[in-house]
């Protein structure tokens, strides 16, 4: 098997994963995490085996053709900032895989939720690996649609199916935005692979569509990331079991939308509109998000929006275009994937056992549960930006890369300021508070977690331990290859755990004591928020809900209008247009038929037919009385049977003699039943407009009619049939030879036709009497009762 | 219906009509007629049977259930089709043998068939549609 | 230019047949719908132009029609084309019976099962 071949089916594990998982789980229960985490394992591992060559500047690509008429392949990229995105998401792919096998331990539908979980891996992957711009595009509505079903996890719950309702219409119309964006991206740019974009980035830049693919990618990637004011979707989506939480909505999925804007970063980035509407919507998403956070009690919520404050801060660092900005962003995206899953399932754990995420009622946890506390402690320092931790490194390069001294750089360094502050207090909130002071009574007793629950945490706490001790080995295989790509040249990073007194080193001082500051006054700060809110009284959340309403009410006003159960107004409508269709065009183009040349050498008896079909018409018309309409009916079939006849078609005229004898027949039969009155019950204004529809069509059909028999006749099928019809068919009979033979398979289907309406009246007539009228009224016995 | 005259000739035009609806159809290729139309004249010979005799008489006199007919010719119009494929022609192409059967020559082939099967459907589709209708009225 | 006739005429039973189609009474659709099977087949049967009193049959011995024969093609779309639209005339026929036998209705505006005359909006929750 080549390498090609190998990652292929690597990429496609999770798939295959997610549909042995139900499986598993009903044969061993929630032990069943313990094989299927062997799929991210194995992931990782293939993908670390890439991270020397990438490390070293390589970029390993491969794939298939797809479509290759419209050049779409499936094929995948691997650099710096895929594989960094491929490692997180396998890695702790498989510790929340074992994670969700302790929470969920016991659930009915365990192994449902692993497919799902297993399904969205292999999603997310496909997104960070995709080269081609569609593949890329595929994989981000599957994860979509992957977070749509886990959110939504707990269907029984009408929070849980609103949450993912609105996940799902807020990124999926990102979605579509994206779209749109990758195909003008294309079509600007003539090139389908992001591994072709690069060297054409001015080309993209210089375009008069660069405005429009700009905004139409930002469309996407905010509402991915949960950028202001498309956010309200990621609180939300805390509905969902905390394994999704911490692994979609906080570690991986709200990513996609940073990762996009890094990986087009070198296409679409270094322009004024980059560098003004990137800072600009992150930072307001970094402090609006970390204030909303403060107002909250709930463990996961508070969390929640830390995320969307974090994913702010991640794309404001990316449009900064400033010397170390992508550094900082590399290191702090990885920083807050390590610590932010950590404290969700810290949070997770509290919540599985306790009974309760509020911070209110928590607290004096430390001695039941030592490990966790541990664990959270290590995660809260890491997110507070404290030695020795990863986060320390992340937050004094981003100080780094503020302190350029401009008025632009110290408006977004006070921001930045006060956001980081604020999640300092979150996170000691999150991760201090519930385990210190007076114990507290929670409604299950508290005790350790199982080793399947604190594993996940404790590796990611541990991991940010090591990748600030050990930053050199970070740098090199992570950081360096990543920034590197992300910029679209040569980057070096070099921050270290050295203590290196300067201006970011204040910075990060202020931090640390504002955010201390912050968190012993939690309470006060808490009410002030919520007063603030309570003032504005609307959020996009509420907005959302009365978009969603106003929606259904327009389509019902809209489908009343067009679609008000009156067959009388669905007739007059497709008649009317029929009738416009007709007469029209012909007008405003100049194509009507010229003045018909009516023949004076007609025999009388061809004109005589024709008068009396005319006469059976009006009749028909006029009848009073059922007899007389039926009779009419046959009068003018004959007559147009006796037309065929006259007109060189006895194989027509005897089959409408025929037809005509059996349906006059039929209907006397059905009439005499119905005892219905055939004449017209319309009243007389009424029948005037109809009359008009009716003549406007009739006169419509008859210039069509005219301009189509003036103009040339095109022999060219009558002369094959007529030709080959003895030669080739062996019948003289050309138009039983063009029935059964020529076009055999046609007449096949129409006897097919004929044969399902002998069913349907047969079914029809058998139907027992009144079991329409109960099923009709949805009475669900009735209707058992009548099969 | 209760008319002598009518119950009397019945029998005979039924027996005439249906002769010649076979009549029609096998000379269908060569001359005016085919499936369609001799199957419709065998529908209305069944009418006139029916109105004359009653609906159960027919059912009787047909042995088979209508639609059970109509299948069949679907069944075989679908065949005559489908033969084409062991000679490796496209669906639907015509294949012709000349047996000589008590020394004249007689052409047979899978269009003629499938036009068997045409008249078929159409004998037992509307003789359907007609009997149910009539077994109705006699309610 | 026979068409020409043929033409005026297939207008006059479009005509007919739109009319009866627009009424609400359901037996008189049903004379509309079996008026604009003719109508249509009037059409197809003008559109291939006409020819007196020659059918397309080729003479004995001959491999391709002595001299012009009618046009065969609409012919053999038409022959189909009045089977099948007789059995849906039937069915039609069967399924309004049957719906007035259920309903007791005959207007198409009373018909109100599948598409109720309510003011109920559909659930707003999720």
């Amino acid at each position: 098997m080549n390498v090609v071949d190998l990652t292929f089916l690597v990429l496609c594990l999770p798939f295959l994963g997610a549909v042995v998982a139900p499986w598993l789980t009903r044969l061993l229960g929630h032990n069943a995490a313990w094989l299927l985490a062997l799929v991210p394992v194995a992931v990782f591992a293939h993908f670390a085996g890439c991270s020397d060559a990438v490390s070293r500047g390589e970029v390993i690509t491969g794939g298939y053709a797809w479509v290759p008429s419209l050049d779409v392949g499936f094929s995948w990229l691997i650099d710096g900032l895929s594989l960094t995105f491929l490692l997180l998401i396998s890695g702790i792919g498989a510790l929340i895989v074992l994670y969700a096998g302790g929470y969920l331990k016991g659930h009915p539908h365990q192994g449902r939720f692993f497919s799902f979980l297993l399904l969205f891996m292999g999603s997310m992957l496909g997104v960070v690996a995709s080269d081609s711009l569609l593949m890329l595009f595929v994989f981000w509505e599957l994860t979509s649609i992957t977070s749509f079903l886990l959110i939504g996890f707990d269907h029984t719950r009408e929070a849980a199916r609103r949450a993912a309702f609105q996940a799902l219409v807020v990124t999926g119309a990102g979605g579509l935005f994206l779209l749109a964006g990758l195909l003008l991206l294309w079509s600007v740019s003539g090139v389908s692979a992001f591994s072709a974009l690069g060297p054409l980035g001015s080309v993209v830049r210089e375009s008069p569509l660069y405005l429009a693919v700009l905004i139409l990618v930002l469309g996407g990637a905010f509402t991915k990331s949960a950028q202001f004011p498309f956010h309200f979707w990621l609180p939300n989506a805390m509905e969902a079991p905390t394994p999704v939480s911490a692994y979609l909505h906080s570690a991986t999925m709200v990513k996609a939308g940073v990762y996009l804007l890094m990986r087009l970063n070198p296409v679409l980035g270094g322009t004024i509109e980059w560098q003004v509407i990137l800072p600009v919507f992150g930072a307001a998403t970094l402090v609006i998000g970390a204030l909303l956070a403060m107002r909250q009690t709930d463990l996961k919520l508070m969390l929640a929006y830390t995320t969307m404050s974090s994913l702010g801060l991640l794309v404001l660092l990316t449009g900064l275009g400033l010397p170390h900005a992508i550094e900082a962003a590399v290191l702090y995206l990885v920083a807050h994937s390590l610590f932010k899953g950590a404290l969700f399932m810290v949070a997770g754990i509290i919540d599985h056992e306790t009974g309760t995420r509020d911070v209110t009622r928590l607290g004096g946890l430390r001695g039941a549960m030592p490990l966790t506390f541990a664990i959270a402690l290590a995660a809260a320092l890491s997110m507070g930006g404290i030695l020795p931790f990863i986060g320390f490194l992340a937050k004094e390069e981003i100080y780094e890369a503020l302190t350029a001294g401009t008025v632009w750089t110290t408006i977004l360094v006070a921001l930045v300021i006060i956001g980081n502050a604020l999640m300092f207090a979150i996170a000691f909130a999150v991760a201090l508070k519930p385990f210190i002071g007076k114990k507290t009574e929670t409604p299950l007793h508290a005790h350790e977690a199982p080793l399947l629950l604190w594993l996940g945490p404790a590796v990611l706490a541990l991991t940010g331990l090591a990748a600030g001790v050990f930053a050199g080995a970070l740098h090199a295989l992570v950081s360096a290859p990543m920034a590197s790509a992300i910029a679209g040249e040569a980057r070096a990073v070099t921050m270290s755990l050295a203590i290196h007194i300067g201006l970011p080193l204040a910075l990060s001082v202020l931090t640390i004591v504002l955010g201390i500051a912050v968190y012993l006054r939690m309470a006060q700060v808490r009410a002030a928020v919520a007063s603030v809110l309570a003032a504005i009284g609307w959020g996009p959340d509420r907005g959302f809900d009365q978009a969603i309403r106003g929606l259904v009410r327009l389509s019902v006003a809209v489908t009343r209008r067009l679609q008000n159960g009156r067959l009388d107004t669905y007739m007059t409508a497709t008649f009317v247009l029929l009738a416009v269709v007709l007469l029209v065009p012909p007008f405003l183009f100049g194509e009507l038929a010229s003045a018909p040349v009516f023949p004076d050498d007609v025999p009388l008896h061809e004109l005589a037919i024709m008068a009396i079909a005319v006469v059976g018409l009006v009749t028909v018309v006029l009848a009073k009385d059922r007899l007389t309409a039926i009779v009419s009916l046959g009068i003018q079939g004959f007559s147009v049977a006796v037309i065929f006849l006259l007109y060189g078609a006895p194989d027509l005229s005897f089959t409408q003699f025929m037809i005509e004898t059996l349906a006059v027949v039929i209907l006397a039969l059905v009439m005499t039943r119905l005892r219905l009155s055939v004449s017209d019950g319309r009243p007389f204004r009424q029948t005037l407009p109809d009359a008009a529809i009716g003549m406007a069509c009739g006169l419509g059909l008859t210039l069509f009619l005219l301009k189509v028999t003036q103009g040339p006749f095109d022999t060219a099928l009558t002369d094959f049939f007529n030709q080959y019809s003895k030669t080739i068919a062996h019948g003289a009979n050309v138009v039983n030879v063009i029935i059964v033979d020529f076009r055999g398979t046609d007449t096949l289907g129409e006897i097919a036709v004929v044969m399902i309406a002998g069913l349907a009246v047969l079914s029809l007539v058998r139907l027992r009497a009144g079991s329409a009228r109960r099923i009709a009224d949805n009475d669900p016995a009735a209707e058992e009762a009548s099969r | 219906m209760n008319s002598l005259i009518l119950r009397a000739a019945t029998p005979f035009i039924v027996a005439v009509m249906v002769l010649f609806s076979v009549f029609v159809l096998l000379r269908g290729h060569n001359e005016p007629g085919g499936g369609f139309i001799g199957g419709l004249i065998a529908v209305a010979a069944l009418s006139i049977y029916g109105i004359a005799f009653g609906v159960e008489t027919v059912r009787r006199a047909i042995v088979f259930h209508p639609l059970a007919i109509a299948g069949a010719g679907l069944l075989l119009s679908t065949l005559s089709g489908l033969l084409s494929m062991f000679f490796h022609v496209p669906f639907m192409s015509g294949l012709w043998v000349y047996p000589v059967i008590l020394g004249q020559e007689v052409p047979l082939s899978s269009v003629m068939s499938f036009d068997v099967g045409v008249y078929l459907v159409v004998v037992g589709a509307v003789t359907s549609i007609a009997l149910s209708l009539e077994e109705r009225g006699e309610e | 230019m026979i068409e020409a006739l043929l033409s005026v005429l297939t207008g006059i039973f479009f005509a007919v047949a739109v009319y009866l189609l627009l009424s609400k009474f359901i037996i008189r659709m049903l004379l509309g719908v079996a008026i604009l099977g003719n109508a249509v087949n009037l059409l197809i049967f003008t559109c291939g132009r006409i020819m007196r009193e020659v059918p397309p049959v080729i003479g004995q011995g001959l491999d391709v029609p002595a001299g012009l024969t009618a046009n065969p093609l609409p012919q053999a779309l038409i022959l189909t084309a009045i089977v099948i639209s007789f059995s849906f005339f039937a069915f039609l026929l069967v399924l309004s019976w049957r719906a007035y036998g259920e309903l007791k209705f005959d207007n198409t505006d009373a018909m109100r099962v599948a598409e109720p005359d309510d003011d109920t909006l559909p659930p707003l929750g999720y």
